[in-house]
């Protein structure tokens, strides 16, 4: 934190809570999620004091690689959570994409590249449709995304009689592998393009900043002028893209397509949304927020994983860090009401 | 009940006597050492504006949390409820202002809600019901107890929790701006039903914002300014001008601005329009007029703004603005034809309370304060800065709109609009639960719209302030137009014998 000439960009952020004079740039990323930033690093330390090997680079790597499918989908459900909603279908339509990229391909012998776009396009679909059934036919978010949870499941397993299909072209899968600049793969790259995009969009656009009104009160934002439904059904629209992404890159880390993939991870993408910060109520939320609750969730598999933790164990101990970070959260909500 | 006329000394009756009562929430200071009495069958006015301790006493004495310091009796022995229930048990109810009732459940449900009966171990259901309707008829409510909450108008729903607090054997009731929502004869009503209910010794502290009630219905009045009881009077025959002073702390010469002389361009026109809540409704609003709509509860005087505002459809009929006949699919048509809607429910419709001002400010022209499509919260702040100083909001750009008095959320859902130059303003109740001192400065705000050449349209269900305001004012009965009357001939009387039609 170097000392800047001007700290009195006096409205980024309560004055009260302004002790630490960052740079504004610093503030501006960190807005509402300097809980979620705290808890990743004292994690971080405290797993490095337990094993040095923690913080080596070839580790760090590998736990943002491990983190990019839980990262596309957080980064939708960040979206649909902030308008108020919730997606249950990430992890099955993730699943359906992985089969329609493999069938596509193998079966009817398209090219890899086409069947990518159709695997993408089929989730955008069906992000559509639960778009469609939330704000058309008024169903809940809940039982909207419910249903599609189990369409999408029911036609992954469909495709191929629930069989698996296995093996794609090297090429695609150093997609996944290999590093660029000693850094980055191409898919850990598009996760950080789509990051950076994803942030300036909720911050600066104006499309980002009608979600939050959405969220906070949709019959405020209507009665503002603002498309509700327009809004919401895109919303939902791109996080079926990006599941669909999810579904592609997952197919090139496991060089296969299973139809049982992503089994729970719509739980996963809504537990790293809310340790970011988010609110289920709907208004509340950052992208910045859900990324540092994407790595918290991989830092403490990957922590515990090296400390020869058992993966029963883990999910009680991700268990207790979502009810933590959630009650932290109220609790200084609370207090500055 | 034997001892209702032995008030002999301070502390000897068996009503409520409350000693030096003080509560700090964080650094404010609600309550300061409040004293008040409250004797068998008497109506106590407790009168302040927001903010000045009214809830937070109110709270205390009905157990919603404790008081710091100070203590209480109740029927001669002291008095320290530990929750609301506790409270209850005690005979002690607190009516709030939004009905706290479970629509889906029935009236019976509701009133005895948390002490269902039960004869051997299964609900009572025959019994519950007898002796809600025993109470509803108590009350001259002539309703099935059977019937589900949600179906009741509000005025119903009010009846429905005095009832349940009656059953409860309720002998103080603390009525918080019971009349809110109620219409003139709702409020006669409720009156009788305070004053029978009286006479029985139920005792009454009664929190509200409308002086002429108070004068009508209570028997002393006790002023709270700032967490301190400022006065006392025994009787509540008390000149307004002076309860008002006493609350607000200064004078308060005029309440109502003038604003202006309208021109001669017509604005706004409304031909024959209709929708199922009201028939051919029909004026025009010129440039720099503010024009009023008066009606008791449920005239339509809502229903119809909001489909000039393209809220709510339109059936029959036509809007024009500068001559242009509107096409209404939703608010977003109105809006960009230069109509703004400040609605009634502030904190359902009109600003999204866990937003900064400066977000909420910019919410109705995201496009027009962005830069192709891009918005920096630099310019966010900077739109929003300029509003508050236009509008004397006290406030800071990036604070969350939750945290503001109601006078203040008012300025900002009003300010929200200014950014978009509207031709046409709509302001539906636009006083609702602001206290007295905050009044004026809404009414400043609508005189200065209406010198700003905008039409301004005035929804009120008080009618003092649709009169004082207006230019002129329409006067709605049962969804039907029944006049419009200039402001020269819009007395009081006039104005409700159109509104009683």
């Amino acid at each position: 934190m170097s000392t800047t000439s001007n700290a009195a960009k006096p409205l980024d952020a309560p004055p009260a809570e302004r002790r630490l004079k960052a740079p504004s740039w610093v503030t501006g990323l960190l807005t509402g999620s300097r809980g979620p930033a705290v808890g990743l690093i004292v994690m971080c330390v405290v797993f490095y004091i337990a094993t040095p090997y923690f913080l080596t680079q070839n580790n760090l790597l590998n736990i943002v690689d491990q983190a990019v499918i839980l990262g596309l989908l957080a980064l939708g459900m960040t979206a649909v959570i902030i308008t108020g909603g919730i997606d249950l279908s990430v992890g099955a339509v993730l699943a359906l994409a992985t089969m329609v990229l493999g069938w596509t391909s193998h079966d009817l012998g398209w090219p890899l590249w086409l069947s990518a776009l159709v695997a993408i396009g089929v989730a955008g679909a069906c992000g559509l449709a639960n778009g469609l059934g939330v704000t058309f036919t008024k169903l809940p978010p809940f039982i909207a995304t419910l249903a599609m949870m189990s369409i999408a499941r029911g036609l992954a397993n469909v495709i191929t009689d629930g069989q698996q299909i296995v093996g794609y072209p090297e090429w695609f899968g150093n997609l996944s592998t290999v590093r660029y600049l000693g850094v980055f793969t191409f898919v850990t790259f598009v996760l950080v393009v789509l990051y950076v995009a994803g942030w300036a969009y909720m911050r600066y656009r104006t499309g980002g900043r009608e979600l939050y009104a959405i969220g906070g009160s949709s019959e405020v934002a209507r009665l503002a002028g603002i498309s509700v439904r327009k809004r919401t059904v895109l919303v939902y629209t791109v996080t079926g893209v990006l599941v669909g992404l999810a579904g592609v890159f997952l197919s090139m880390r496991l060089d296969s397509s299973q139809p049982s993939a992503g089994t729970g991870y719509e739980l996963d993408a809504i537990a790293a949304v809310v340790i970011g910060g988010a609110s289920l109520s709907g208004g509340v939320g950052s992208v910045t927020g859900t990324l540092f609750g994407v790595l918290i969730i991989g830092v403490l598999h990957n922590g515990l994983n090296l400390l020869g933790v058992s993966p029963f164990v883990q999910q009680i101990v991700i268990g207790v860090v979502i009810a933590l970070a959630v009650m932290v959260d109220v609790l200084r909500r609370h207090e500055t009401r | 009940m034997t001892n209702v006329s032995q008030v002999t000394r301070d502390q000897a009756h068996e009503g409520l006597v409350v000693r030096g009562v003080s509560k700090r929430f964080g650094a404010t200071q609600a309550l300061d050492r409040i004293d008040f009495d409250v004797r068998p069958g008497e109506v106590v006015a407790l009168l302040g504006e927001n903010g000045a301790g009214k809830s937070t006493i109110g709270n205390i004495i009905a157990g919603t949390f404790p008081s710091d310091t100070g203590h209480m009796t109740w029927q001669g022995r002291p008095y320290e409820p530990k929750s609301p229930g506790d409270a209850i048990t005690h005979g002690i109810g607190l009516i709030h202002q939004e009905t706290r009732l479970l629509p889906d459940l029935s009236i019976a449900e509701n009133v005895f809600l948390g002490r269902l009966l039960t004869r051997a171990g299964r609900i009572d259901r025959t019994e519950m019901n007898r002796r809600a309707e025993e109470q509803l008829h108590r009350l001259g409510l002539d309703i099935s107890p059977t019937r589900l909450v949600g179906t009741l108008r509000v005025a119903a729903q009010q009846q429905v929790e005095i009832a349940k607090a009656l059953t409860l054997n309720a002998r103080l009731l603390i009525l918080d701006e019971p009349t809110a929502a109620l219409g003139g004869d709702e409020t006669d009503h409720l009156f009788e039903r305070i004053d029978a209910l009286r006479k029985e010794g139920v005792s009454f502290i009664y929190v509200s914002h409308r002086l002429e009630e108070i004068a009508r219905i209570c028997d002393r009045i006790v002023v709270m300014r700032d967490g301190q009881r400022v006065a006392t009077h025994a009787t509540a025959q008390v000149p307004v001008s002076q309860l008002v002073e006493e609350m607000v702390g200064r004078s308060v010469d005029r309440l109502f601005p003038d604003p202006g002389v309208p021109t001669e361009r017509e604005v706004l026109r409304v031909e024959g329009l209709s929708n199922p809540s009201f028939r051919d409704v029909s004026f025009s609003v010129r440039a720099g007029e503010v024009f009023g709509i008066a009606g008791i509860v449920g005239a339509g005087r809502t229903e119809v703004v909001r489909a000039i505002a393209g809220v709510d459809p339109v059936t029959e009929g036509k809007v024009s603005v500068d001559g242009r006949v509107l096409r209404l699919r939703g608010p977003r048509d109105a809006i960009e034809a230069g109509v703004a809607l400040v609605p009634e429910d502030r904190k359902g419709q009109g600003a999204v309370l866990d937003l900064s001002i400066g977000d909420n400010v910019v919410l109705p022209s995201l496009g027009r304060v962005a830069r192709q499509g891009w918005l920096t919260p630099q310019r966010v702040t900077e739109v929003a800065t300029d509003a508050i100083k236009m509008m004397t909001v006290k406030g800071r750009a990036a604070q969350p709109v939750r945290t503001l008095s109601g006078g203040n959320q008012q300025k900002v859902v009003i300010a929200k609009w200014l950014e978009r130059k509207p031709k046409v303003i709509i302001l539906d109740e636009p006083t609702r639960g602001i206290d007295v001192g905050a009044r004026a400065a809404i009414y400043e705000v609508i005189a200065n719209l209406a010198r700003s050449g905008m039409a301004v349209v005035v929804v009120s269900s008080d009618l003092d302030e649709v009169l004082g305001l207006s230019h002129r004012v329409l006067v709605l009965s049962r969804g039907r137009q029944q006049g419009i009357l200039p402001a020269e001939e819009a007395t009081n009387s006039a104005v409700m014998h159109l509104a009683t039609a």
